[in-house]
């Protein structure tokens, strides 16, 4: 093993912005072309019947239907996986099919996870309603409260799930220490990093087993499509206790294969494929991952103009009178303010929480009134967005679940796009003029 | 599945098919500081074709116990004693990087047991960059970074794993970070720098023998595989082009459509 021309030097890997426009293709393999051609098709030829066996035993790489697997599709799943520092990724339909698709690949009925309370709605309820249907019980827990995870650990539990920062209070996961615990107990950490992207965060150095993205928000960035995906990490030993049976133990839909020793640091991914995609198929079409992949070639910009407009706007609101309260990581008397700046070195996202004053009308007034931003049900587009969580997003959860999840009806969202800082601004002072007139009638 | 060699435990990959001592026994060896993993796409077509497979974890290794060996020799005498505790008479080998030395000294050592030797990535000998061998056997994470750069050619570094959804890089890096660097990595490297009777040992080889090169293998390049294949006696060479060190991986179907045509007519299976 010589290497004269490399003598002395560090490895000569590609690096994040690099990966971010190459990863996971060759144009030599395509016909030259060097855009990622949109595989648009359902189906592939085999060579002959021995080909096709090989293909469905595992025993060669390769397309059968794209239900399963795509070759546009493949790219952003090895860009992905190259990008968070992972071994294999898995894309889907959507972020909440990314969630539903690792949970099956994860749990039988009778087992039971951990889950922070502060995620997304729709995630909330796929954990406290549906996943009960299929025997899967979850406890939930605080994300500031580590010790409490710990707590809620029973012996059937098979992981722990959570938003690195949680929707919509951004309130952060000690996602180091909590994935200490969630080693000790043998189980898996799963991250919901949507918010982060590969750019502000790789979940894996700091102890996550598998991340979960909806690539729809800012890894897509502009709007247009909906993708999720799962990444593993490649670091979890699935034999080293008897809790995930169906990774280790001959599974007979695939003539006894065992995941955990075919394919070790890959299995969990090939396990999510062989199984869920070809028994759930929630696939991603070659279109939106294509559009997906138009997006992660300019994320590392993108990300830095969505940072920088966030911290701008992050001073505004403290400053502003009609605001009562701001929750961002990047606010000095964040709770997780110290925490935010060593798990998110490269900016601390683009999402804010505040609250208005004059509570929910005086929310409703503003959200109504605004112009440049878009009062839509979505995050991380290169538009500015807004949304009243308890009233939209999270509407559908009671009062209870609500307040357990640390939100309040004054609370508004925002999802800070890339546009002129001063036009988000000027926007925002209508948006306010108009929530303090329900106030002054209402004082008069 | 799980055996004993020497009293230790060993695991070998049986390619998702059960051992049957009733098919003729194909034994892959991996490289440096790797495992079973490693053999995948080549390991389930020749279970699933009317062979037994064994795609060993080497002492030390992946889910093997015991200690890693530290010779060549050692290795080699290893794996015909893998043969025995199985119960076979004799078996065709298949060796990567590290693999082909210990293959070859095996095939060398024992001439009636080993029936025919592939070589992928193989060289005479392996002489160690020094600050790479300094580094793994100091335990140095590095030291599995630059193995992989060096390892891997465009598909490793660009993509295009022939698997959707695998990304070489990490892949290997996790394989080579599964067990504590210095005890397999390091002690591995060593064993490769101490080595010096390659060309020895390929003059001694009889049987039908495939060497498998890469054009674009910066650890074991094609001139020095064709040396040693220049010195074993009927030696078919098999050159993989835009490829790394990591053929077996890169490049799988090319590599197994290659290794199926050698085997099948050299060591062939009864299919039922």
């Amino acid at each position: 093993m010589t290497d004269k021309k490399n003598k002395g030097t560090d490895p000569k890997t590609y690096k994040f912005d690099t990966l971010s426009l190459h990863a996971g293709y060759q144009p030599h393999k395509n016909a030259g072309s060097r855009q990622v051609p949109i595989y648009q098709t359902t189906s592939y030829l085999f060579d002959d019947v021995d080909h096709a066996a090989a293909l469905f035993n595992l025993e060669r790489g390769g397309h059968i239907y794209s239900r399963i697997s795509n070759p546009t599709v493949a790219v952003l799943e090895e860009r992905v996986a190259s990008l968070e520092g992972g071994t294999a990724a898995l894309a889907t339909s959507s972020g909440m099919s990314a969630i539903f698709l690792t949970i099956m690949t994860l749990c039988e009925a009778g087992d039971h996870l951990v889950v922070s309370s502060q995620l997304y709605g729709g995630t909330v309820n796929l954990f406290r309603l549906t996943l009960p249907k299929f025997g899967i019980k979850c406890t939930f827990v605080k994300p500031r409260d580590t010790e409490g995870f710990k707590k809620a650990i029973q012996k059937n539990t098979k992981g722990i799930f959570g938003e690195l920062v949680g929707n919509p209070g951004n309130e952060l996961m000690n996602m180091p220490e909590i994935s200490k615990i969630a080693h000790d107990a043998g189980i898996p950490l799963i991250v919901d990093a949507t918010y982060q992207t590969p750019y502000l965060c790789k979940p894996f150095e700091h102890g996550a087993d598998i991340v979960v993205h909806s690539l729809t928000k800012w890894m897509a960035g502009h709007g247009s499509s909906m993708a999720g995906i799962l990444v593993e990490g490649g670091k979890f030993d699935w034999m080293q206790n008897d809790k995930f049976p169906t990774m280790t133990t001959p599974y007979e839909g695939y003539h006894g294969l065992s995941f955990a020793e075919e394919f070790g640091p890959t299995a969990f991914t090939m396990k999510a494929r062989a199984e869920g995609m070809r028994d759930f198929g929630p696939c991603l079409s070659p279109q939106n991952a294509w559009n997906v992949l138009q997006g992660i070639e300019t994320l590392s910009v993108r990300m830095k103009k969505h940072c920088s407009n966030a911290e701008e706007m992050v001073k505004y609101l403290l400053g502003h009178e009609s605001v009562a309260w701001v929750s961002h990581p990047s606010v000095p008397d964040h709770p997780d303010h110290e925490l935010a700046k060593k798990l998110l070195p490269n900016g601390r996202g683009s999402m804010i929480a505040f609250g208005i004053k004059g509570g929910k009308d005086a929310g409703v007034a503003f959200i109504n009134n605004v112009k440049l931003a878009s009062h839509l049900a979505n995050v991380g587009d290169t538009r500015t967005l807004v949304i009243h969580p308890a009233s939209g997003t999270h509407s559908q959860m009671d009062e209870a679940t609500l307040k357990f999840a640390g939100l309040s009806h004054d609370m508004i969202r925002l999802s800070v796009g890339i546009e002129d800082i001063d036009d988000i601004k000027n926007d925002f002072e209508v948006g306010f003029r108009a929530a303090r007139k329900p106030r002054l009638v209402s004082n008069q | 599945m799980k055996f004993k060699v020497n009293g230790t435990e060993v695991f070998a990959s049986t390619g998702g098919r059960p051992f049957d001592k009733n098919k003729p026994l194909i034994i892959f060896v991996h490289g440096s500081g790797l495992t079973h993993m490693t053999w995948v796409l080549q390991t389930r077509y020749f279970a699933f074709h009317g062979y037994t497979v064994l795609a060993l974890d080497m002492p030390g290794h992946g889910l093997s116990k015991g200690e890693s060996l530290k010779s060549i020799e050692e290795m080699a005498d290893w794996v015909s004693n893998v043969i025995d505790s199985v119960g076979y008479k004799e078996a065709s080998l298949v060796g990567h990087s590290q693999g082909c030395l210990v293959t070859m000294e095996c095939a060398a050592r024992n001439p009636n047991k080993i029936k025919t030797l592939s070589l992928m990535g193989g060289a005479g000998a392996i002489p160690m960059n020094s600050e790479l061998l300094s580094l793994a056997e100091n335990n140095d994470p590095k030291a599995v970074d630059l193995m992989m750069d060096w390892a891997h050619g465009p598909a490793g570094h660009f993509g295009g794993h022939p698997v959707p959804g695998l990304y070489h890089i990490n892949t290997g890096g996790m394989l080579a970070k599964s067990r504590t660097i210095k005890n397999t990595l390091g002690v591995d490297f060593r064993a490769c720098d101490n080595y010096k009777n390659g060309f020895e040992a390929a003059k001694k080889i009889k049987i039908p023998t495939l060497s498998i090169l890469a054009t674009g293998d910066k650890m074991c390049p094609v001139k020095e595989g064709k040396k040693l294949a220049d010195l074993i006696d009927g030696s078919k060479v098999e050159i993989i082009d835009n490829c790394g060190h990591m053929m077996l991986l890169e490049e799988a179907d090319r590599v197994l459509k290659v290794l199926k045509n050698f085997i099948l007519s050299n060591y062939p299976a009864k299919l039922n």
